[in-house]
């Protein structure tokens, strides 16, 4: 059995699910990494240190950028050409387009957000999510091969060791670009929740603190936008105290306090870390959907009644801005930081 | 500019859904336009504020699909079709978007706009495959659109940021809630579309035969019940609170 594992990564930074995709993978047999991009090499050497039995390395300035059309079509050739039974990715913003378009090529189909994949006889099946996992279904895949997107967190990240090495193959690319990238600009700050172990969450209780006196010559909405300002700056430094990430509620990103790629939810990301504070955030089903499988959820909420006590392990019927700077500094006291 | 906008019909996200007898169910929650494809509708309608044109909505589904495009059309749109065909069952995204396909291609669309993904099946492959059967650009996950001489530039929104992507046109983009709250069906929206005639298109319209699924479910499953009994964590002060609090965290060992 030989399984293709491609590992995701943007200007040589790796998405974290590529190492448990490879880490499924050696579970089934053979591992062959498969790196893009000029700017990789070192990902191309630590996918060994993570176990894989092969590499290959598409080491071509035409793969310097992301762009659907020639990573999939290098995906497909490589496929094309090695005949593996499996191509495992993890499921990021780039691997559904390209898994989606590699699938055409090779008259397969994709399975995405995977949370379990066994092998039957020569046959995979896959448990995914559907629904706003609501559901779960078992899906198989009849095309060759089977190709899979696997869920951040669902499977161990095997422990890199630094002492394995091997020679990387290098590959040639395709160069078929039909797109052209013409900027890019980093997020205020880094976000990637799908990763995330901890996630300190904010909703629209965040600009709620009339006790808060905003600078002179703001109008309402600016003023609200300043108190969730301070509220999420709480919340951020919660987060970081705890090395997590900060998430957020639709009407939080609506209501101008975070950008959007906070968002946890039906319409912004699916998390499931170990810790989950919601702090603020009443517990809309469009909410829950995105984080109800965290492992440990708290809730800080004002109102005793708020959804969210629902599918909460804890919770504390309160105000969130004394509730959370409370926590840090207890927090810190006994974790000794 | 002819723009399409892809949208496919799906129960309502308030929706209890279960599997009972090997089946879906969502008891008697109504079935709506895909949220994520509302926000489709509202970058088409956007673009053609913009440049011009006309809108035009697409869907495949069966016959009570039209009440979706109703909606679209009471958004704004200028026309919608139906692909609908019995011979249509079990489609995978693979075979939903060689059907697109074929549809964009008759109905002479030039730049196809998807939501992100679907709220049943939730694959969001769709897109990618369609703008591959076609050999047209993808440009995904767009929060911003500018149309410009004959190329589309989006903003598209990553994991690590955002990301400014052009393309000549024809191209296919999919976008996200950023690009702007869909606008609310109008009074006169609505009586519009209440008296839109709205062609239904089969297979052999398009000149394509019924794809054989790749994928397919051999089970459906309920999530496993979570034990739900919060507790809550009372005191005299915060600090009472958040000692308590932090205690019962660090004994759960997620930190
Ligand atoms: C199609 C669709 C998609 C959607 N997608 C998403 C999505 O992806 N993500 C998402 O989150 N929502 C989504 N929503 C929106 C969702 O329905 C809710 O409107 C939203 O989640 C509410 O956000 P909230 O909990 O922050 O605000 P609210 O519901 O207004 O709740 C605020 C809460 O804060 C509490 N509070 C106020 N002040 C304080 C204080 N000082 N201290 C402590 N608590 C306080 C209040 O008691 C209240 O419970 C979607 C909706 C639709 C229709
Ligand atoms: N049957 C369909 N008819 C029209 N558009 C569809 C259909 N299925 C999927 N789409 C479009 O493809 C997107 C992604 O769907 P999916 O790949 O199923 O998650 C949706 O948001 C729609 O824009």
């Amino acid at each position: 059995m030989k399984t293709f594992v491609y590992i995701d990564h943007f200007k040589g930074e790796v998405q974290p699910a590529s190492w448990e995709a490879l880490g499924l993978a050696k579970t089934f047999g053979t591992t062959v990494a498969v790196v893009f991009g000029s700017d990789a090499n070192d990902v191309a050497k630590a996918a060994f240190e993570y176990g894989a039995d092969e590499v290959l390395h598409a080491d071509d300035a035409a793969l310097l950028d992301y762009r659907a059309e020639t990573y999939a079509s290098t995906l497909s050739a490589l496929a094309s050409s090695h005949n593996p039974n499996l191509i495992l990715l993890p499921t990021t913003a780039r691997t559904r387009e390209m898994a989606a378009m590699s699938a055409v090529d090779l008259n397969t189909g994709v399975l995405t957000d995977v949370s379990g994949l066994e092998v039957s006889g020569d046959s995979f099946i896959a448990t995914r999510p559907i629904y706003e996992g609501k559901l779960l279904e078992k899906t198989v895949c009849s095309g060759k091969p089977v190709m899979a997107t696997i869920r951040g967190r669902a499977f161990p990240k095997p422990n890199r060791d630094a002492s394995k090495s091997g020679t990387v193959t290098k590959v040639a690319a395709k160069t078929d670009a039909i797109s052209e990238v013409k900027g890019y600009s980093a997020s205020e700050s880094a976000v990637n929740l799908g990763d995330a172990g901890i996630i300190v969450s904010g909703g629209r209780g965040v600009s709620n603190n009339p006790s808060l006196t905003p600078p002179a010559g703001m109008d309402e909405k600016q003023a609200e936008i300043w108190r969730a300002q301070q509220g999420f700056g709480l919340i951020t430094d919660l987060a970081t105290l705890l090395g997590g990430a900060v998430g957020a509620s639709r009407a939080a990103v609506d209501g101008g306090y975070i950008t959007y790629s906070h968002q946890v939810g039906q319409t912004g990301k699916v998390v499931s870390p170990d810790l989950y504070i919601a702090c603020g955030v009443s517990g809309a089903i469009q909410h829950l959907v995105g984080m109800r499988n965290a492992k440990v959820i708290v809730a800080i909420n004002k109102d005793a009644d708020a959804p969210i006590f629902k599918v909460a392990r804890y919770g504390v019927v309160g105000d969130l801005f004394a509730i959370v700077p409370a926590l840090t500094e207890a927090l810190k006291k006994k974790l000794g930081k | 500019m002819k723009i399409i906008a892809c949208i496919k019909q799906v129960p309502d996200s308030e929706a209890k859904v279960t599997a009972a007898d090997g089946k879906v169910s969502w008891g008697d929650a109504p079935l709506v336009i895909n949220p994520f494809d509302e926000y489709a509708v509202e970058g088409a309608l956007q673009q053609k504020e913009a440049t011009g044109g006309t809108v035009v909505v697409l869907c495949v589904g069966p016959e009570s699909a039209r009440e979706a495009l109703k909606h679209a059309l009471a958004m704004g749109a200028d026309e919608a079709i139906l692909v609908s065909d019995p011979a249509l069952t079990d489609l995978d995204t693979v075979g939903a978007a060689r059907i697109l396909a074929a549809a964009i291609k008759k109905a002479e669309g030039e730049m196809v706009i998807f939501g992100r993904q679907t709220l049943d099946n939730g694959a969001g492959l769709t897109p990618a495959q369609t703008a591959r059967v076609l050999g047209w650009p993808m440009l995904g996950l767009a929060g911003q659109i500018k149309v410009e001489a004959r190329s589309v530039t989006v903003e598209r929104v990553i994991e690590e940021g955002r990301q400014t992507v052009s393309a000549k046109l024809p191209a296919v983009l999919s976008v996200v809630q950023s690009i702007g709250e869909p606008r609310y069906p109008s009074f006169m929206g609505i009586r519009k579309a209440s008296k839109a005639t709205i062609p239904v298109w089969s297979l052999s319209d398009i000149g394509a035969s019924a794809p054989a699924a790749i994928i397919t479910r051999t089970e459906l499953l309920n999530p496993p019940v979570r034990e739900t009994s919060v507790e809550i964590i009372a005191g005299e002060t915060p600090a009472e609170i958040a000692e308590k609090l932090a205690d019962k965290i660090l004994a759960e060992k997620v930190l």
